[in-house]
């Protein structure tokens, strides 16, 4: 089932950043309205062709309803939605040249493997052998022909999804929509499929829109992610720029583990912004250009694997750094986390590779530690 | 069956005491419903059995031989020489019987072709209806069981007859001119059976319907299936055991419905149940009134067997 690993972010793949790029899915000011519920409120974004794009937040942030929007399930209330240039207003699901894959696969229950396959190519009124060929080579795709002949009830949860995989893919669509395809697997089967997917999108060039919950998920296999909340989109950008250069403490925060240090700014000059924090007793500097007055609120936002933890006190110990207490350690076999309070009462957590084995730690609870970050660990936010 | 496997079951050496106990509460809670079962239903069954293969005679019970076990196996053995299938050999001598068994299946098949026409929609639209008004849609359906079934069947004469509401209705719309007969002709009963069953079709086909994930129709349409065609390739296959369950109960009592022919038929409509109510009551013929009703036990229940070994057999075929 290995397939080789192919990394989320291809080399040199970056058709956002070319302004002569014409966009492949275009959301323009779409809203939409469940009785008195926003669900998509006033939202535009533009999705490029052979992209892995994800749609990432909580539930009830309106990210399904988008795809919905797309697949024709649901129409928008205001504003349209452009595949390939073309409007989709009005245009029924069965004529779009959009596929899914359900959250719950939604396989024919009544129907072999082979039939749930061929379902979609049947209604194009494909020739037979044609249609024969095209199963054949899904089943191989997704390595499922010795199963060809079952009904869904008699596969286990993986293969259904491989099932479903097949039949979405089947038909060639311009757009495949995935709708949290793997939240029904276990842990290392999600994994190996995450590669997978990103494996057949590079192999067939097509353009995938995955919906999820799971920002792991999502930065792994995605080529650009959209971080909603409340039916706004509050970032877009590839997953390592989401998880390095946040630009609200929402995306930061949703976005793995995160301190967040509230502070006053007392200097924005020359690309290094100052901070006074009251949380950490000291001053922050880093080096950043930000648009803000002195004197404004802002926020030092830090990954725990930035912060460096230590007995011994920095050299400078006026800036950047900060003492406290251990006041636990989670022990997570390849890391460990230190939540270390502060005597103003704020825990900052700091995480350490365990790269030997530490039959006992040197850093323990209760132990009086010092806590320190370099000027571009960390980012600057004002909203 | 099961109680067999009951039993062995109890049988089994138990380790521990809480087992045996866990087990012979098992094998009372299957005992029960067979204990049930096996009294009010294969006695009499068999009492009916044995009533048909005795002679009339003009005494209280109108039969003979009475099984007594007064004069012990002796007595027993007498009455088992005395029995005769003369009964069963008059059914296939008179005409009449075979014409009144084949006349219930072909109104049976019919109607519950009508029921299912008529009923599919109804559950369908049922199925369909907003959870808040599916309790009371429900309610409706079986509203009519409130009222009792002779009474709503008698109702029917007074819509039916000559100059009942429904031709002064088509005659004040202007659909007809002078009255049609619709009463005491195979018409009425079909009218009337179909209103009488339809229940029994709606609520296993709204069951079979209520169950079907609507993400399947929206499968079906990403895939490029218009409505229609997702109709017959997707909901109807899937409502199956629910159209399968329905024709059941509307079929199997249809065949022997004595009331709605009685009421509703004329002279000319021909059913088993009618007849049997005949050889019963009006000829006190208890004997062949007896065999009628064997037969008419193992026209239905054979089909059935033979249909519940397929389904079994091609286990998984439909998802019930």
């Amino acid at each position: 089932m290995a397939a080789p690993a192919v990394g989320p972010v291809r080399r040199g793949f970056a058709p956002w950043n070319d302004p002569a790029a014409a966009p492949f899915i275009e959301f323009r000011s779409v809203t939409k309205r469940f009785g008195d519920f926003v669900a998509v409120d006033q939202l535009s974004l533009t999705i490029y062709e052979r992209e892995f794009f994800a749609l990432l937040g909580p539930s009830g942030c309106g990210k399904t309803t988008l795809m919905r929007m797309v697949a024709g399930f649901e129409e928008p209330s205001e504003g349209e939605v452009l595949l390939d240039g073309q409007s989709l207003a009005g245009v029924p699901p069965y004529r779009r040249p959009t596929n899914m894959m359900f959250q719950s696969y939604a396989l024919f229950p009544h129907m072999t493997v082979e039939a749930n396959i061929a379902f979609g190519l049947k209604q194009d009124r494909m020739p037979r052998a044609d249609i024969d060929a095209r199963v054949e080579e899904m089943l191989t795709l997704v390595k499922l022909k010795p199963f060809a002949k079952r009904k869904p009830h008699q596969l286990s949860g993986g293969q259904k999804q491989r099932v479903a995989l097949a039949r979405s893919l089947a038909k060639k669509p311009k757009v495949l929509l995935l709708d949290e395809p793997l939240a029904a697997l276990d842990k290392k089967l999600r994994e190996e499929t995450q590669f997978e997917l990103t494996d057949i999108q590079q192999t067939l060039g097509l353009t995938f829109l995955i919906v999820t919950h799971d920002q792991e998920e999502a930065m792994t296999v995605a080529d650009r992610v959209a971080v909603m909340d409340q039916g706004r989109i509050m970032q877009v950008a590839t997953p390592a720029e989401v998880y390095e250069q946040p630009n609200s403490r929402y995306v930061a925060d949703f976005i793995g583990d995160i301190n967040l240090l509230e502070g006053r700014i007392t200097g924005n000059a020359n690309g290094v912004v100052k901070l006074d924090c009251a949380e950490t007793g000291k001053g922050i500097e880093i080096d950043q250009t930000v648009e803000a007055n002195a004197g404004a609120t802002a926020w030092l936002a830090i990954r725990p694997e930035k912060v460096a933890i230590s007995l011994d006190p920095p050299a400078d110990q006026s800036t950047n750094c900060t003492a406290g207490e251990v006041w636990d350690i989670g022990y997570l076999g390849d890391v460990s986390i230190y939540h270390v309070r502060l005597p103003s009462g704020v825990t900052v957590r700091s995480t350490v590779t365990n790269r030997t084995r530490l039959v006992e730690r040197p850093i323990t609870w209760e132990d009086k530690v010092w806590l320190s970050w370099s000027r571009d660990a960390g980012v600057m936010l004002t909203q | 069956m099961a109680v067999a496997e009951a039993t062995r079951a109890g049988e089994t050496p138990a380790v521990l005491p809480a087992a045996g106990k866990a087990s012979r509460a098992r094998w009372l809670v299957v005992a029960v419903p067979y204990v049930w079962l096996a009294l009010l239903f294969f006695v009499p069954f068999l009492i009916v059995i044995k009533i048909s293969f005795s002679v009339t005679a003009v005494a209280q019970p109108p039969y003979t031989p009475v099984i007594g076990l007064s004069q012990g196996i002796a007595g027993l053995i007498d009455a088992f020489r005395q029995f005769t299938v003369d009964n069963y050999v008059w059914l296939t001598e008179d005409a009449l019987y075979a014409r009144a068994y084949l006349s219930s299946l072909v109104i049976a098949v019919v109607s519950t072709g009508l029921v299912l026409l008529v009923g599919y929609p109804i559950a369908y639209g049922m199925a369909r209806a907003s959870k808040t008004w599916q309790p009371t849609l429900l309610m409706l359906v079986i509203l009519p069981f409130w009222t009792s079934f002779l009474i709503r069947v008698y109702s029917w004469i007074g819509i039916l007859k000559k100059e009942g509401l429904l031709n002064q209705f088509l005659l004040w719309v202007g659909v007809i001119h002078e009255p049609l007969t619709i009463l005491n002709t195979n018409w009425a009963v079909y009218i009337g059976i179909v209103y009488s069953y339809l229940p029994f079709m709606v609520l296993p086909l709204y069951a079979a319907l209520e169950r079907l994930d609507p993400t399947l129709l929206e499968a079906a349409a990403d895939l490029g299936c218009r409505p229609v065609s997702a109709f017959w390739r997707i909901t109807f296959p899937l409502s199956l055991p629910g159209v399968i369950a329905g024709c059941f109960l509307v079929f199997i009592p249809v065949t022997g419905e004595f009331v709605i022919p009685d009421l509703l038929g004329g002279s000319d409509t021909l059913m088993i149940g009618k007849t049997l109510w005949t050889e019963f009551f009006k000829n006190r013929d208890w004997p062949l009134a007896s065999a009628v009703a064997v037969i008419l036990l193992l026209i239905l229940v054979v089909p059935i067997v033979i249909f519940q070994n397929r389904a079994a057999r091609s286990e998984g075929g439909v998802p019930v």
